[in-house]
């Protein structure tokens, strides 16, 4: 790992000594003029990985939850019900397979290649979103979020995908660390006669907190770095708009896209090396500050036990 | 339900239905509410994995040839064709990438579990494991070429195996770990009982009692390499022919720019000819069967390895 850092950062030099700290700020990016600037990039990463985040944590919380309290059983005692089939209460409880069927059902999602989210992205979710953006600009267009016209590849797009990509991350993450609250808690709030989703609210998520957020951050950490669905569905634009409409670019994608053109010319390869060490370094610092939240909030728990 | 005049809960001095909860209450309410959204929640999160799988099979199946698996790619203005060529190149890379990652994550696997479990060294190692196992994987891509692309000067198969490989090791290391670490030491114990040595223990009897494990660490490793398009960019770039030589037809020019599955169906998606975003279809379909079936082999392995 140390060798890669090194490397990337020593063919970055040249470039690093040219442009120096002007580069973070710059917002063009003209290879004819070697003008380099990488800010709208960095700003795009941050904004698309924020809002998927968003998106993200959101349901992969309700996820662990879900799979953590027993409520596949529950769910699935309901609908029978609404069947007709009243079975005994005992049934409401299904045997452990099923739950962890359904674990690797969500885990399956991070199976799927990036390449063919982005694919998934294009012809399926892009028109789907299409109607409701118009409408929301439409009627909401003073809102600085959706001050622009829905352009098909931009910044809802690509943090909607990025946000399924990093949903199996958040959900099996925060899952063990909601399995890991010790049951006395749980019973000594039910005991108390809270209602489940108190118990939930003001006892185990707190419990779980550390965890959670660890697994939040280090599925930050992915977004940022994720580059392919990104690449094929951010749109390409070197511009910073607040609206989550209009397209933009990111870092990982600026790499994707220009690499491969780079060819021998050191001066251009030394930009994307330093774009690249860029990423890295936010990606290192998110990644390393994720691991550590998770190790300490683990060796946390073991006490509680 | 029993009648009434034997129901238990009446003959008791406090009526135990008074402790039930009122359902009208609003804290009951509430309670029952969130579980609502909970559980719409989490159905609403598989319906991208069904929606994925749908369209593939419904853009990609009707049509998917046999032809498909051993032509080249089409042109702009062709009909027909294939992603014979990319299937081999992403085999060929994989396979690189196995051969490279592998060893070296067994070894150091055998190293944090046995040798050096408590060491600093290997509380470091494995953190730096833990860390790059989230590592962007476009980075591998920008290292193999710094480091090999631009070394060799061209792009090729060992530079798309090389990026492959960064990826593949931390997977295959950690899970290769946790297998190691569930050989139960009674095992290792009566092996050197016996007066074998360290190393015949490892290779007779930790080893192979640890294989399906490390083989799972292996086939995730694999599902992970095989789906990666950032890295190959501009590694193994892309090419419209086979990775062999015309002359020669047996041996592989491993040392060309090398088409892969994923870098494929990233350049025909955007493509203004249908038939290549038909291919594409086509390629993914292909490509999350193999990941998904390699992924579940991995798996099932996994739980029917020892216990502990």
């Amino acid at each position: 790992m140390a060798y890669i850092v090194l490397q990337i950062t020593w063919k970055a030099s040249p470039a690093i000594q040219e442009y120096g700290a002007g580069f973070l700020t710059g917002r063009t990016w003209d290879p004819n003029t070697s003008e380099f600037g990488i800010l709208p990039e960095i700003w795009g990463t941050l904004y698309s990985s924020l809002l998927a985040l968003f998106i993200g944590s959101f349901f992969g919380i309700a996820v662990a939850v879900f799979l953590s309290e027993g409520y596949l059983g529950n769910f699935v005692f309901n609908v029978l019900k609404l069947f007709g089939l009243q079975f005994h209460k005992f049934w409401g409880k299904l045997p452990s397979w099923s739950e962890s069927t359904l674990k690797n059902l969500v885990e399956l999602l991070a199976a799927i290649p990036s390449v063919v989210y982005g694919l998934w992205g294009i012809f399926v979710v892009m028109p789907l979103l299409r109607e409701p953006c118009n409408w929301l600009h439409e009627n909401m267009g003073w809102f600085p979020i959706f001050g622009t016209r829905y352009q098909g590849p931009g910044m809802l797009t690509a943090s909607f995908v990025l946000a399924i990509m990093i949903l199996p991350t958040i959900s099996a993450i925060s899952r063990d660390a909601l399995v890991a609250v010790p049951p006395k808690l749980r019973e000594a709030s039910y005991g108390l006669g809270a209602t489940r989703w108190e118990t939930i609210l003001s006892v185990v998520l707190p419990t779980a907190s550390g965890g959670i957020f660890g697994g939040i951050v280090l599925a930050f950490g992915r977004a940022l770095g994720e580059t392919m669905a990104l690449a094929m569905l951010v749109g390409n634009m070197n511009t910073i708009e607040i609206s989550i409409f209009s397209p933009a670019n990111t870092l990982a994608a600026l790499l994707a896209n220009n690499f491969s053109e780079a060819g021998s010319d050191e001066m251009k390869v030394g930009v994307l090396m330093y774009a690249g060490v860029v990423l890295m370094a936010i990606t290192l610092v998110v990644n390393i500050f994720g691991a550590l939240i998770l190790q300490r909030a683990t060796a946390g728990l073991k006490g509680m036990r | 339900m029993a009648s009434p005049g034997k129901d238990p809960l009446q003959a008791s001095e406090i009526d135990l239905r008074q402790l039930e909860r009122s359902l009208r209450k609003p804290r009951t309410m509430l309670s029952m509410f969130l579980s609502l959204v909970t559980t719409v929640l989490t159905f609403a999160a598989l319906v991208p994995l069904f929606s994925v799988v749908f369209m593939l099979f419904y853009r990609g199946a009707s049509k998917i040839k046999l032809s498909n698996f051993y032509e080249l790619p089409p042109t702009a203005f062709e009909d027909g064709g294939g992603f014979g060529n990319a299937l081999v190149g992403t085999l060929i890379m994989v396979a690189i990438a196995a051969l490279i990652s592998v060893p070296f994550g067994i070894m150091a696997s055998i190293f944090l579990a046995e040798l050096g479990s408590e060491s600093k060294t290997a509380s470091v190692v494995r953190f730096c494991a833990k860390v790059l196992s989230g590592f962007p994987s476009i980075l591998a891509g920008v290292f193999a070429y710094g480091a090999v692309v631009l070394v060799t000067g061209g792009f090729s198969a060992y530079a798309g195996g090389v990026a492959l490989s960064i990826l593949m090791l931390p997977v295959v290391m950690l899970t290769a770990e946790e297998a190691i670490r569930m050989v139960p030491s009674r095992m290792k114990e009566a092996s050197i009982g016996m007066g074998a040595t360290q190393t015949q223990t490892m290779w007779y009897v930790t080893l192979p009692t640890a294989l399906p494990g490390i083989i799972t660490g292996v086939m995730l490793a694999v599902a992970r390499a095989a789906g990666e398009t950032a890295p190959l960019l501009f590694t193994a770039l892309f090419s419209n022919y086979w990775s062999m030589s015309t002359w020669s037809p047996t041996s592989l020019e491993l040392n060309e720019p090398t088409a892969s599955m994923a870098v494929l169906i990233y350049n025909f998606s955007s493509s203004f000819v249908d038939n290549q975003r038909e291919m594409a279809w086509s390629a993914s379909l292909v490509l999350v069967l193999v990941v998904l079936v390699t992924n579940l082999i991995g798996k099932s392995l996994s739980s029917s390895g020892p216990k502990r």
